[in-house]
């Protein structure tokens, strides 16, 4: 046996020293610890305040003469009776407070229970939150996420079409509904301020309707739905309201305002996401210490924690023994490795050129048809929709082929899954690019002559156009995420369970499969994002669609579903959708950037008639306004300004690195430091045992049938003195 | 009736119903007596909340004053107020050492782990998997070297878990 480990063993004629241990201050210390910073949820505690009375309600705290805090009374870890015993020692040192003292207290803990009172009622007000419970209760953290995800986007849309609402077209709705006085926007440019009516003359049979309603053309097109309907330049009234300023800045703000909100929502997640890969050797211990979800009361779901506990733990060990391998790999296997990668990305390059090759001719062909009459109502469905339908179709063989390469690959496990998703996630927002590109080249004068900066004779009004593209993409995403519930899950399910055939046995039950869901809802939102600029009302339909996407999938996955055999890390994951979706809010932010900035907008609708770009706006008003401030904004402008302010970014993130590197080498000195400590404690009770070994040699008859711990205790202060 | 830590009023009446369900017999329905009423082990690890928890016997018996899992109905109200969303993770991380250190000796040693382990996935793993994990683990959240973990270690360990706070709460 080692000769510290000897500390440890149970010879009773020496004075144990587990109860040694127990007598240390550090351990003592535990009971009254100092607050730490990061407990910021504990009400109340670490703040100076008067003792309180008996009451039998909440106890404050108060200063110990030494300066040293106590914890509130309900925080200590002793039972019910100790706490009781305790609070009335400590009412008895500090004495109760009267008077104005007492009223002080009495309001601030009326205060508090307000508070609390108020908390509780908000969150119980919060969207769902019944189903919430429910499916984390059934499912676990993992697909909890997922919904409450789907929650925020809800929110999200809502207040981006409030913001819409408000600033663009209540002015409008008002402005049609009394007399004010209004001032058109009107060009001089004639021939390309031709804007035909589109709704459909004669006899109209019905199909044509439906046909329109799921396009935005006829009747549809010249309302508040598109961009086309707002042509007002000023509304006078008490003040003159500038329609074409408020909205660009209203695109702007609710642009601004995603931004804010998801990184706000992802800095918690960020924080856990850094100590998480600081340490990354910490997974077993997260695994065993946190991996079991003590909210789970059904015995499906217990049962599918511990298979999900067990597989991450086997994939753990698994992915041990592949580092041991790839580190034990010879230059030669390298190399065929390193070969086999570079093909296999070319391969995976090659499939990606061929799908956004297929997507722009599905556009051009589809851009094209769409001025022909098409005689079949479905035909003329399928051309509308066919960039639609190529976009889904790509984006739905697209996974497949990428789960079955990447095992050619080589790589980790846990790398493995995260390289096919990053390839997905860019497949879903590139394909969008890839549309609008397409788009884009048949508006500015793709084939024949644009006098305007436009293909005027086929887009009268080209940002309707590309709106009604973005609603049809919005509309369609909905009806497959609606169809492939209904037609594909609810058959497999009952398929699954009533058939014995050898399709049910290789298909097997549906899993909810939370990334492939997670970049569906992720691709809408970017449509959302992008579409909003052309079709202010496509908030509230994604508002709604989002809404009841909700109801569809908790349906779903209640009846369909078992819970991902390959469980999704709850903590990691909230972190991966907020990532994914900042990725697509800065790919939506580059389409409607180039359009604002570059692109002529239309002569014959909209509020940007007058002005050779959208963005021209903002500089006419800002020469309208008087002259300190308009020098003002126009410094803040200038390039003086641009550069000084880079550079100051780039000091403060040089700063911030350098001290994320200072703090990093912090930890790991205070961290070398107590394990010292330890094998400190460890070296000094090894040697007081030995200490205490040869006293008790030396004399046998003393303290044998004694109190062991006074018998140490004794020794040490007689050392002591 | 004292008012509760981290449980509010009416949380704290639907407790003390629950916990007089577990035994009728027992359990008293008027407490102003503040009666010496325990229930026993058996009876509580039934409970619908605790049913499916691998770790309930442990749970209910470091809640207990006895070491033996009876619990007062103070020590009931104790146990859900730890256990709730609002308590703090340093008091979770006390009473979560307490749960995994089965033999209680104020450390987790490999033995302690094992059981831990055995109990979180029924024995799946076989012996040699077991021995690797726990090795690892102890490697892993270890600062002092004498190969099992004090409270320091393990409450190091948890502050950098990511989902103890998310996971280490029953909803009652």
């Amino acid at each position: 046996m080692d000769p510290t480990d000897a500390v440890f063993s149970t010879d009773h004629r020496v004075p144990s020293s587990h109860l040694l241990l127990d007598q240390l201050p550090s351990y003592q210390s535990l009971l009254y610890r100092r607050k730490s910073s990061g407990s910021a949820r504990r009400r109340g505690s670490g703040r100076v305040r008067q003792p309180s009375v008996i009451s039998g309600k909440w106890l404050e705290q108060k200063t110990v003469h030494s300066g040293e805090e106590l914890r509130p009374v309900r925080e200590l870890p002793k039972s019910m009776e100790d706490k009781r015993q305790e609070k009335e020692q400590r009412l008895q040192q500090g004495g109760a407070p009267i008077g104005w003292g007492l009223w002080r207290l009495n309001v601030h803990r009326s205060l508090k229970r307000l508070k609390e009172d108020g908390m509780d009622l908000l969150s119980s007000l919060q969207l769902w939150r019944a189903d919430v419970h429910l499916i984390e209760g059934m499912f676990g953290t993992g697909i909890l996420s997922y919904f409450s995800f789907l929650r925020f986007l809800v929110l999200l849309n809502f207040i981006m079409f409030l913001l819409m609402f408000v600033f663009v077209m209540l002015p409008v709705i008002i402005t049609s509904h009394t007399s004010l006085n209004i001032t058109y926007s009107s060009t001089d440019v004639r021939d390309c301020s031709v804007y035909p009516s589109s709704s459909r003359q004669g006899l109209v049979v019905f199909h044509q309707h439906i046909t329109d309603l799921l396009s935005g053309t006829g009747f549809l097109e010249q309302t508040y739905l598109f961009y086309g309907y707002y042509r007002l330049e000023f509304i006078h009234s008490a003040f003159s309201y500038n329609l074409p300023l408020a909205y660009l800045l209203t695109t702007v703000s609710y642009l601004l305002l995603s931004l804010v909100w998801i990184v706000k929502r992802s800095a918690s997640g960020f924080k856990r996401k850094l100590i998480q890969d600081e340490d990354r050797f910490q997974s077993f211990c997260n695994k065993i210490f946190a991996g079991w979800d003590f909210c789970i009361t059904d015995e499906n779901a217990a049962r599918l924690k511990r298979s999900s506990l067990l597989y991450e733990l086997k994939m753990d060990l698994e992915e041990e023994r592949i580092k041991q391998k790839m580190a034990n790999r010879t230059r030669c296997e390298r190399f065929r490795i390193y070969m086999l990668r570079a093909a296999v990305n070319l391969f995976v390059v090659a499939v990606l050129i061929s799908c956004f090759f297929c997507i722009y001719v599905a556009t051009v062909f589809s851009q094209q048809k769409q001025d022909e009459e098409q005689s079949n109502f479905l035909l003329e469905l399928m051309v509308e929709y066919l960039p639609s339908i190529v976009i889904t179709l790509a984006n739905f063989i697209t996974p497949l082929i990428f789960n079955l390469i990447i095992s050619f690959e080589d790589y980790s496990p846990a790398f493995e899954i995260r390289f096919t998703l990053m390839r997905c996630v860019f497949m879903r927002l590139a394909s969008i690019g890839v549309l609008l590109f397409s788009l884009w080249s048949q508006i500015t004068c793709g084939s024949s002559h644009c006098s305007c900066g436009y293909n005027h004779h086929r887009y009268p009004c080209w940002e309707t156009h590309v709106g009604q593209e973005m609603y049809k993409l919005v509309i369609f995403d909905f009806l497959i995420i609606a169809a492939v519930t209904i037609f594909i899950e609810f058959p497999r399910k009952i398929i699954v369970n009533h058939c014995d055939c050898a399709l049910a046995k290789w298909w097997g039950q549906q899993e909810f499969a939370i990334p492939q869901n997670v970049l569906e809802i992720v691709y809408g939102q970017t449509i959302c994002w992008i579409g909003t600029f052309y079709c202010p009302l496509l908030p509230a339909i994604n508002t709604v669609k989002y809404f009841l996407v909700f109801y569809l999938k908790k349906v779903s996955l209640m009846t369909n579903c078992r819970p991902a055999t390959r469980p999704f890390r709850a903590s990691s994951s909230h972190f991966f959708f907020l990532v994914v979706l900042l990725i697509g809010l800065a790919l939506a932010s580059v389409p409607v950037t180039v359009s604002i900035a570059e692109i002529p907008p239309s002569r014959a609708c909209g509020p940007f008639v007058n002005y050779t770009s959208s963005w021209m706006v903002v500089p006419r008003v800002i020469t309208q306004l008087p002259h300190s401030l308009s020098s003002v904004l126009m410094a803040l402008a200038s390039e003086a300004c641009a550069v000084s302010l880079f550079v100051i970014t780039c000091l403060g993130m040089f700063y911030v690195i350098a001290l994320a590197g200072a703090h990093k080498r912090v930890i790991e000195q205070l961290r070398d430091q107590l394990a010292m400590e330890g094998r400190d404690k460890r070296f000094l009770i090894q040697k007081l045992c030995q200490a205490q070994q040869g006293v008790f040699a030396r004399s046998p008859d003393r303290g044998c049938h004694g109190n062991r711990q006074d018998a140490g205790l004794y020794f040490v202060r007689e050392t002591k003195a | 009736m004292n008012r509760s830590k981290h449980i509010c009023l009416s949380l704290h009446c639907s407790l003390h119903g629950r916990y007089h369900e577990l035994a009728p017999h027992l359990v008293p329905m008027d407490y102003t007596n503040d009666p010496d009423v325990k229930v026993p082990l058996a009876l509580i690890v039934n409970m619908p909340e605790l049913k499916e928890n691998p770790f309930r016997n442990r749970i209910v018996e470091s809640f207990s004053e006895d070491g033996q899992g009876n619990l007062s109905f103070n020590d009931f109200v104790d146990m859900f107020s730890v256990l709730s969303e609002m308590a703090p993770r340093e008091l979770k991380a006390i009473y979560a050492f307490k749960i995994y250190d089965f033999n209680v000796d104020n450390y987790i040693c490999k033995e302690d782990l094992e059981k831990t382990l055995n109990r979180l996935t029924k024995e799946e793993l076989t012996p040699e998997e077991v021995v690797l994990v726990c090795e690892k683990a102890i490697e892993e959240a270890d600062l002092d070297g004498d190969n099992k973990l004090s409270f320091a270690d393990f409450e190091n360990m948890i502050s950098r878990a990511p989902d103890f706070l998310s996971t280490f709460h029953i909803r009652i």
